[in-house]
């Protein structure tokens, strides 16, 4: 490997050293404040190094990895969500756990998972990545040991990703069989094959077999039936964590190779994910009106919005992988905030995902409130913020591709999304019940790092959706060429 | 510079009030009305400049802006105004003082908060009716819904929230189906000269395949009936405007559904000129449909401000009869109805909002022989109740006049069948008004009558009806020139078909 690899590989060691030196230095001495300390100044060094590494880009290194500047994005985008995520868990662990230092290695360890997953280009870095994620998130999603919710989500989580695992172990086998090769590139080969060239059927068979794994991270339908079992169970910033670093890493892989800059994604592949699609917009959002559980309703959303990046990733075209992108940035940064407000309300033995626990919160705590509104909002595509112009792109990218169907049952689905979202909304605006019921933690100030946190995330979402010509441009250039 | 700041008064008012309404609740009601009082002397001050100069130059706009927003899509934050409208931002800062002054005792708690969502409301009704780029236009369009939905869900009565909601995803399903006609319009325009914008003036030259240009059409049409409201759509409306607080209702019947209105004169029939006359038979059928089926419906209720709610579905239809029937003096016709329905509807809700204040119902049965008790105040509802029917010599007299005068020429047979809906505005005024204030007074009320402030409002609002009802001059002189420039979109086709 020459200086440039290693340059180029920096990020990734940068995370991965981080975590094993937290492990030591938690052999010598446990301390909660130097443990949270150690790993957001790793993973600050981690988006230093990308700004440093930028300069031998695009770079591939062995045949694992291909660093370029739409997996550098990326992992910004996924640093800066872990940063958010150990931030909110300062305060959460805080309160509670005795022994809260371990799940910052296994944050930053998923964290690096996800990063793998981004930057690989090769069947065995696509593996190691998603395992590394995985392995990691059971051990944090039953992080609580003194939660029965907690563990059971865990167990849950991990039959599920485990048998998704080897079915994606086996369609990656069929396909190496078929092809003779590793290379993830042959997916967009696949994927764009038109009739005319039929691919064999165990070709389809793998891609299929494959397309189950990816769907089951994202939590698409029919992959998705552990979403909200496990939102529910997992704590909040893990919750949070699942929403953003895990989606976020396998998307950014499935939209690299399988997005389509000409023409669309033909054949099977076509065909299957346009039903995933919009069988996620309509199940996720009609689910989501029933729940009464803040957590319950934000698991079913987001299996919604995964639908809406599957329409931009489906349409695809000059402007279909940007308007991912920035949808997927948007609602990151609206789901990190609202996990965010989420975490703040939470008091040490419940957390604040009962519906009824948000009656006349504005009355209560008018910022932290309006936070939470500004989320709601953008996560329902209100304009001025990072919701609707990501909602906008993705329109835009549909319409330009004349991917009409897809865009009819967006605006259907998301139609039937506003209830649900404004359900909430209007219970925060509620009388406030009987002073009695009121608990006392709702009368705690918030602490320092979920307010800073805060109030950059709903700064993001509003500059997101005021100002979107600051990285347009950046994310159009970095999403040209992709494959 | 000057429209920007029409805009950012009243997003900054409402800032102010909601942090004052803290200490002091009665300087933040003040803050609210000095900010909209403001806007209307600058919108009255660039009318007077606009005549000083429009000798000059005849331009289209009497001012215009222009920002660059989003450069990749040909985004500009573009703002022009024009005499339509100027006509309709003027009644929009007139019921918008209404609406502060109608709230000042109605309104007691959250009195900040209230305000805010008041002059945010009146700001994205403003972008509205200024915005020429699209994109602009659209985000405007959905801005003013959400306050509105705050106004009605917390502030309205017994049923705020169903109301609220049902309103809330009525606009915004229709909103949705107008951002896709939006968006595809835009790229469509893209593919054919490689150029992405919204602006307004740039789609206009858009060549569309009549079948694209038919869809698209659908998209906007869609919005803006159910905005304005037009038959099968309207359900959203009894229910909105009876649970909102009187402050919420004047603003729903008074503008909300004038934008409605302005979207169809100032978006679809320059921009789809040919669907437009295709389908402007069934868009008449639906205007008279309303007529008829709001004025019979409001006959049956109980409720007065139902009753005046349907009494808008009513009016609205005889907007849309004047705006598809395709000739100037209809289109003339329907804006003078606008106009003169925001205020005489507004006036009946303002009057329903002070009876419920006194009276604590808003049930017709239960009131009646108010007039002795209450002298000023129910001639006043008798005035706005015969402005309503259509009395000439009031606003709406003229209006309506203007629209039969120039559906005529159009289409008879609708005519003559909307004429009957007049009839119907006969019984409903004549039973809403000798149910209320004359006769025995079963129930001995025993009410003040009007304060000074109200007096003020009242006041001010029969002037207005007055004026246009005996001089309507000024206001067609304003309009002409933009509904010209929409007329001409669609060439005299039904008057020869008439011929024939």
């Amino acid at each position: 490997m020459s200086y440039a690899d290693v340059a180029a590989l920096l990020p990734l060691m940068i995370v991965s050293a981080t975590a094993v030196f937290l492990m030591i230095a938690i052999a010598i001495r446990r301390n909660h404040k130097v443990a949270v300390t150690i790993s957001l100044i790793g993973l600050v060094a981690a988006l230093g190094s990308l700004d440093l590494a930028a300069s031998v880009l695009p770079r591939q290194v062995t045949s694992f990895f291909i660093l370029d500047s739409y997996s550098f994005l990326y992992m910004a985008i996924l640093l800066s969500a872990a940063a958010f995520v150990l931030l909110f868990a300062y305060d959460y662990l805080n309160c509670r756990e005795e022994h809260p230092e371990e799940l910052y290695i296994l944050v930053l360890l998923a964290t690096t998972g996800a990063m793998v997953l981004v930057a690989s280009r090769n069947f065995a870095s696509f593996f190691l990545g998603l395992e590394l994620l995985s392995v990691a998130l059971y051990a944090v999603i039953a992080y609580v040991r003194t939660e029965s919710i907690s563990i059971e989500a865990g167990i849950k989580y991990l039959v599920l990703a485990a048998s998704s695992s080897s079915v994606l172990l086996f369609g990656l086998a069929l396909i190496y069989f078929e092809s003779g090769s590793m290379e993830l590139s042959q997916f967009t080969a696949t994927a764009t094959r038109t009739a005319g060239h039929a691919n064999s059927s165990l070709l389809v068979t793998g891609l299929m077999l494959v397309l189950t794994g990816v769907g089951f991270k994202l939590a698409v339908v029919p992959f998705h039936l552990w979403t909200p079992d496990v939102y529910e169970g997992a704590p909040l910033p893990v919750t949070a964590f699942i929403a953003t670093v895990s989606k976020g890493g396998m998307f950014a892989l499935l939209l690299r190779w399988f997005h389509v800059s000409s023409g669309h994604i033909a054949g099977a592949a076509g065909l299957v994910l346009s039903i995933i699609a919009i069988a996620s917009m309509l199940t996720g959002n009609l689910l989501a009106l029933r729940q009464t559980n803040v957590k319950r309703i934000l698991a079913y959303s987001s299996i919604a919005h995964m639908g809406y990046l599957l329409v931009a990733l489906l349409a695809g075209g000059p402007l279909g992988a940007a308007a991912a992108t920035y949808y997927l940035a948007a609602y990151l940064v609206t789901i990190l905030g609202a996990f965010g407000v989420m975490t703040a309300l939470s008091g040490p033995r419940l957390e604040a995902a009962s519906l009824d626990g948000y009656r006349g919160l504005f009355w209560r705590k008018p910022l932290v409130a309006a936070a939470f509104m500004t989320m709601l909002l953008s996560l329902a595509g209100i304009p001025l913020t990072a919701g609707f112009l990501g909602k906008f792109y993705v329109l835009t990218a549909g319409a330009a591709e004349s991917r009409w169907v897809l865009i009819f049952t967006l605006i259907a689905s998301s139609t039937i999304g506003l209830f649900y979202y404004l359900r909430i909304v209007v219970v925060m605006y509620a009388r406030p019940a009987d002073a009695g019921t009121i608990r006392d933690v709702s009368i705690l100030p918030l602490p320092l790092p979920t307010t800073i946190a805060l109030a950059a995330l709903t700064g993001l979402v509003f500059l997101l959706g005021v100002y979107p010509a600051l990285f347009w441009g950046t994310i159009v250039e970095v999403t040209r060429n992709l494959g | 510079m000057i429209l920007p700041c029409l805009i950012l008064i009243l997003i900054i008012g409402g800032v102010a009030s909601w942090i004052v309404a803290r200490r002091n609740a009665v300087v933040a009601r003040w803050i609210a009305l000095v900010s909209v009082l403001a806007n209307l002397v600058v919108c009255v001050g660039i009318w007077i400049a606009h005549l000083d100069q429009s000798q000059s130059t005849p331009d289209r706009w009497f001012v215009e802006c222009n920002f660059n927003w989003i450069p990749q899509f040909g985004i500009h934050v573009h703002l022009a105004i024009d005499g339509l409208s100027f006509a309709l931002l003027l009644l929009t800062y007139f019921l918008g003082i209404m609406a502060v002054l109608s709230s000042w005792t109605e309104i007691r708690e959250r009195v900040g908060f209230f305000h805010f969502n008041l002059l945010w409301v009146l700001a994205g009704i403003t972008g509205v009716f200024l915005a020429v780029d699209l994109f602009v236009f659209y985000l405007f369009w959905e801005l003013m819904l959400v306050p509105m939905y705050f106004l009605i869900g917390i502030w309205g009565h017994e049923r705020r929230i169903y109301a609220a909601t049902k309103f809330f995803l009525f606009t915004q399903m229709s909103g949705l189906l107008m951002l896709i006609a939006i968006i595809a319009l835009a790229v469509f325009h893209h593919q054919s000269t490689g150029i992405f914008t919204f602006d307004y003036q740039q789609l206009l030259e858009t060549a569309l395949s009549p079948r694209a240009a038919r869809l698209l059409m659908l998209g906007f049409l869609v919005a803006f009936l159910v905005k304005l409201p037009a038959f099968p759509f309207h359900t959203w409306l009894p229910d909105a405007h009876t649970e909102a607080p009187t402050a919420g209702s004047v603003i729903l019947a008074g503008l909300l559904l004038k934008t409605g209105a302005y979207g169809l004169i100032r978006f679809v029939l320059p921009l789809f000129p040919g669907p437009s006359r295709e389908l402007a038979p069934i868009m008449m059928t639906i205007g008279v449909i309303g007529i008829l089926y709001g004025a019979v419906l409001a006959i049956g209720q109980t409720d007065l401000k139902r009753l005046v709610a349907y009494t808008s579905v009513s009016h609205m239809g005889f907007v849309l009869l004047g705006v598809f029937a395709g000739n100037q003096i209809a289109l003339e016709g329907a804006v003078v109805q606008m106009i003169s329905h925001g205020i005489s509807t507004g006036a009946l809700f303002i009057l329903a909002g002070l009876l419920q204040e006194r009276m604590h119902t808003r049930e017709i049965s239960a009131m009646g022989g108010l007039w002795e008790t209450m002298p000023a105040l129910s001639g006043a509802g008798l005035v706005f109740a015969m402005a309503s029917l259509g009395l000439p010599g009031l606003g709406d007299f003229v209006g309506e006049f203007l629209v039969l005068l120039g559906a005529y020429r159009a289409n008879v047979s609708l005519t003559v069948v909307a004429t009957l809906g007049l009839l119907a505005a006969t019984l409903y005024g004549l039973r809403f008004a000798q149910s209320a204030f004359q006769g025995p007074n079963p129930q001995h009320w025993k009410l003040p009558d009007m304060r000074v402030r109200e007096w003020a409002m009242l006041g001010l609002m029969m002037i207005g009806l007055v004026w246009i009802g005996l001089y309507p001059q000024p206001v067609l002189n304003t309009v002409r020139p933009s509904l010209t420039a929409a007329a001409e979109c669609i060439p005299a086709g039904n008057c020869q078909e008439i011929k024939r």
